[in-house]
């Protein structure tokens, strides 16, 4: 069943049980909203798509309010538009006046509408909260409760999307504040750190922490991936400063998972700038010959790897330590690829393409592992090639 | 999976979860498993040995002890045929050999399964009927079903389950193995195996054969190659004289470390290709360093046989190259050499590939099941599942439909084969393997990403507070784990997660991995070694005997 209404004048014809928000939307209009969010379901919380419906007594929330046969609705009426003023008003009379260095300036929809609305800051009178920034400890989640607008998204998203629960509001009136579990830290409450309820805050009240002072949106590029850990194949985008993945966000549009990550996914990238990683070819002495070690080591070409547990040490200063056999030596690519390339090829004249066996991956991309299938079985010419599907 | 996430999160009406962790493990489809019960009230059945999570979550939790996964799946087939429950026209028109299924679930009346499994005779009863009432169901399963050396019959009495309900080719439905790795699936289909090149085409199939021949332009070997614990086992014997490790890191994943220390020990020549520094490059003779996900362009296959873009975000640090680089590199250099001299005319011949994309269509060319995953789609913001027979097929979000692959699908019916290592006097308890929700493998990521580190630093076992307190073992002290292969010393996490009987550690830590203790006892069709099952003793360690209270490796035999 349709029903068909007039929005500003144009008729916009949408099934039955449509909010007005959505027939708006549908029909290209746009109301502007705070505590509504499109995964989510609907509060009417906030006050900030408060619409005129001719007939109706008051103004009403769009997010919330069923369409009907002919109804009609101003989105733009003085009241509705002096009504949302308002509602900035006084959500700023309780902000901090932080903009300048706040982590989501640019990428935040209080000042966005302010912005639309022409709100100047208003004077500040009576009592305002000052909460602890940061007050919990996790590793992930930044709080900041003095920016918190009681939109409940935050805990609608924990709820809704991970099902876990773990946000609530406590307390009433201008006491109301948004707490983990009973007043506890987030991981005492059973967060999973998985970054939803960041991802659903319209302001800077939460954050990602790993992220705080790494780069705000316009100074970020954004490019979309496939997580690098479990097989459900989350995208998401990898934000980028200066050659530095600073941030991961989820996206509406990330077929398998929309705006869910869990917390390898949103918080687990920092591993590929780790200073473990390795950067140069790694050869043993004794494939390189020791004349040659020697001479390439002192011309300062190659250099003497200190291996520690799990990873090399940068080549120290002062005296080198001595060459044995086994000693790694980070050599030129070309080298590195010579050595292999000759010791493979020396095995298979000898011995035939079973004796190689390679190990693929399953970390690799597709292309990469069709390329592992064909140098192993056209090159070395063995079907020895297998990687930890069975691990 | 034979099916898609979305249709199992938004049509199926039970989830039936079996040796899974998924809100570990899996955890965004852990979450849709959650949402589905809680806002559409699907029922939900979890069969696991340990109170996991999402089992919290569950309509009932079925307790089963460690390797008795047949039992349990044949007691609930018993109870569905008892009472006329099973899908008597899909049994008829779709598969074969339901006499035979027949005659082997009715020995596993819920009594016997009870004895067998320790899951309670109602339970098994409750669960077959919320089963039978509730359709479409999906089934999902994970390690917990395959580490076994039954793994391969325990994944055929799974999909007895489903098709004895009807419950394949629909929406909501089907037999889900949730894949670990990312790309585990891609590198399963792109011939990363040794019995078949990409597309899962047969190495023995003479047709097959000369297609690839003509194509690569070089005669290729007809023989099956080895299985990665076959490797290891070649190269301790002589056989493999070179090992080329990609990405992988066997001193931590593989069974029975000590075995392959050695074996890694053996072998003459070992190159490993990697971002760090892993346990198995202490054995190599040269590292190649690699380029990271973040660092390279190409695709990811994901568990329900979806082809997603991955895309460079930043540059590779020093000098790492991307893996395709680096073998073409060996490649041209190796035939350079003369080690093999493709023919030039042939048209997939050569290694001078200037993108992913260029790789993709030489996959496109010779793999049927990826023949329409173009980079021309990929662009366009599609993420087609396979088979993608052609450029202008949609993909296949379900499989099965109407059909099975093979004709009709059969039923195989299994008994119960017990563990391949049981407890005894000198080796008391269970010890059962897996992940955590903060690392993932070997740990070689996460153990560098500083806040999942800073929330799970060191390896844990988890015991019940009977067994421990047998042992005089208190939480948050160190426990010494032994079994017939080697021993590990970790900190003990007392808890009912386990029952008594059972104790549960990871693999995620390389100085107390768990993977000394495991048993390489193989399933002898998949060749997946029997991870979920060998039998410990523990012990107390007395105070200041680990390293500065830090986990301790000591390795044995
Ligand atoms: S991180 Fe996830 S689990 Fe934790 S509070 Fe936020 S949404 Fe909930
Ligand atoms: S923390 Fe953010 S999402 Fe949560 S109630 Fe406050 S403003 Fe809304
Ligand atoms: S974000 Fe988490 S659930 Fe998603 S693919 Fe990555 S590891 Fe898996
Ligand atoms: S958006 Fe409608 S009340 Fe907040």
């Amino acid at each position: 069943m349709d029903v068909t209404l007039t929005i500003n004048g144009q008729k916009v014809t949408v099934p039955d049980g449509s909010t007005i928000l959505e027939a708006a939307r549908y029909a290209g209009i746009s109301i502007p909203t705070l505590c509504h969010h499109p995964d989510l379901t609907n509060v009417g919380a906030c006050r900030m798509c408060v619409v005129s419906v001719e007939r109706a007594r008051g103004l009403q929330t769009a997010c919330t309010t069923p369409v009907f046969e002919g109804m009609v609705v101003d989105t733009e009426s003085e009241d509705a538009r002096e009504t949302r003023k308002f509602v900035l008003e006084m959500l700023l009379t309780d902000h901090p006046n932080d903009c300048m260095v706040c982590e989501v300036n640019g990428d935040c929809e209080l000042q966005d509408l302010v912005y639309d609305y022409g709100v100047a800051w208003p004077e500040h009178r009576g009592v305002r909260h000052s909460y602890e920034a940061d007050p919990d400890p996790n590793p992930f989640i930044f709080i900041d409760r003095n920016k918190c607008i009681l939109c409940s998204r935050c805990i609608r998203a924990c709820d809704e999307i991970q099902n876990r629960d773990v946000w609530n509001f406590a307390y009433r009136g201008f006491k109301t504040k948004l707490v983990a579990g009973a007043d506890q830290f987030l991981l005492d409450a059973r967060c999973e750190s998985c970054g939803q309820c960041v991802a659903y805050c319209p302001v800077g009240a939460l954050y990602d922490k790993m992220s705080l002072g790494a780069g705000r949106v316009s100074q970020l590029t954004k490019v979309r991936t496939t997580c690098s850990y479990c097989g459900v194949g989350c995208n998401f985008d990898l934000n980028v400063r200066d050659g530095v993945i600073v941030r991961v966000t989820s996206a509406h549009d990330a077929p398998v998972n929309g705006m869910s990550l869990c917390v390898k996914g949103r918080y687990g990238y920092d591993y590929v700038h780790h200073p473990d990683r390795l950067t140069r070819p790694l050869v043993r002495a004794k494939w390189l010959g020791a004349e040659q070690v020697e001479e390439q080591v002192a011309n300062g070409n190659w250099q003497i790897a200190t291996v520690a547990e799990k990873y090399v040490q940068p080549p120290a200063s002062g005296p080198q330590p001595s060459i044995s056999d086994g000693t790694f030596i980070q050599t030129d690519w070309d080298t590195a690829l010579d050595v292999v390339a000759r010791k493979f090829t020396e095995v298979k004249k000898a011995h035939g393409g079973d004796a190689f066996a390679v190990f693929a991956s399953a970390k690799c991309t597709n292309e990469e592992n069709y390329l592992f299938n064909k140098f192993t079985r056209q090159v070395l010419g063995t079907n020895n090639i297998d990687h930890c599907a069975r691990l | 999976m034979t099916n898609s996430i979305r249709d199992i999160a938004e049509e199926s009406q039970c989830i039936f979860v079996i040796g899974s962790n998924t809100t570990e493990q899996h955890p965004v489809i852990g979450t849709k498993i959650r949402r589905a019960k809680r806002r559409r009230g699907v029922k939900l059945i979890v069969a696991d040995p340990r109170r996991i999570d999402i089992a919290d979550y569950a309509d009932l939790h079925l307790r089963h002890r460690p390797g008795t996964d047949i039992p349990l799946l044949n007691g609930l087939m018993h109870v569905i045929v008892r009472e006329g429950w099973h899908d008597e026209a899909f049994i008829a028109e779709r598969t074969e050999g339901f006499e035979e299924l027949k005659a082997v679930v009715e020995k596993y009346p819920p009594e016997v399964v009870s004895e067998i499994t320790g899951v309670p005779a109602e339970d098994i009863e409750k669960a077959a009927r919320m089963l039978a009432e509730n359709r479409p169901g999906a089934l999902l399963y994970a390690m917990g079903i395959t580490q076994h050396i039954i793994g391969v019959a325990n994944v055929m009495s799974c999909a007895n389950l489903q098709m004895l309900l009807g419950n394949m080719g629909v929406p909501g439905g089907g037999v889900n193995p949730l894949r670990g790795q990312n790309n585990v699936q891609g590198a399963c289909d792109l011939g990363g195996l040794p019995n078949v090149y990409p597309g899962y085409q047969r190495v023995t199939d003479p047709a097959i054969q000369e297609k690839f021949e003509r194509a690569w332009g070089m005669p290729l070997s007809n023989q099956v190659g080895l299985t990665v614990t076959e490797m290891l086992k070649a190269a301790e014997e002589g056989a493999v004289r070179c090992l080329y490790v990609i990405g992988e890191n066997p001193m931590v994943s593989d069974p029975d470390l000590n075995h392959v220390r050695y074996s890694l020990q053996q072998t003459e020549f070992i190159v490993v290709q990697d971002l760090f520094f892993t346990e198995t490059c202490q054995f190599a003779d040269v590292i190649l360093p690699a380029a990271s996900f973040a660092e390279k362009e190409g695709t990811f296959t994901n568990t329900e046989r979806r082809i997603q873009r991955v895309r460079a975000a930043v540059k590779p640090p020093g000098e790492a190259k991307s893996d395709s680089w680096i073998i073409a590199q060996l490649a041209k250099r190796m035939i350079a050499l003369g080690a093999a001299s493709p023919d030039p005319d042939a048209p997939h011949a050569g290694w001078d590939y200037e993108s992913a994309a260029e790789v993709m269509a030489e996959v496109n060319a010779l793999t049927p099941i990826y023949a329409g995953v173009t980079y021309r789609r990929l662009e366009a913001g599609e993420t087609p599942q396979w088979p993608v027979p052609g450029e202008d097929h949609p993909g296949t979000p379900i499989l099965h439909v109407g059909k099975f692959s093979r004709g009709l699908g059969r039923f195989v019916a299994m008994d119960h084969v017990p563990p391949d290592e049981l407890p005894d006097d000198e080796y008391p308890l269970v010890l059962t393997t897996g992940r955590v929700l903060y690392h993932w493998h070997g740990g070689e990521m996460t153990h560098r990403a500083r806040s999942l580190e800073a929330m799970y630093p060191e390896a844990l076992v988890e015991i019940h507070p009977k067994d421990a307190e047998k042992a005089n073992i208190g939480d948050g002290e160190l426990m010494k784990v032994a079994s017939r292969r080697g021993e590990i010393i970790a900190k003990a996490q007392v808890t009912d997660r386990v029952e008594p009987g059972l104790i549960f550690t990871t693999f995620h830590f390389a100085e107390s991995a768990a993977n000394f203790l495991t048993n390489p006892a193989l399933d002898p069709q998949a060749k997946i070694p029997e991870y979920k099952v060998c039998a410990v003793r523990v012990e107390a360690v007395p105070e200041g005997n680990g390293a500065d209270g830090e986990a301790e490796m000591e390795p044995t035999g």
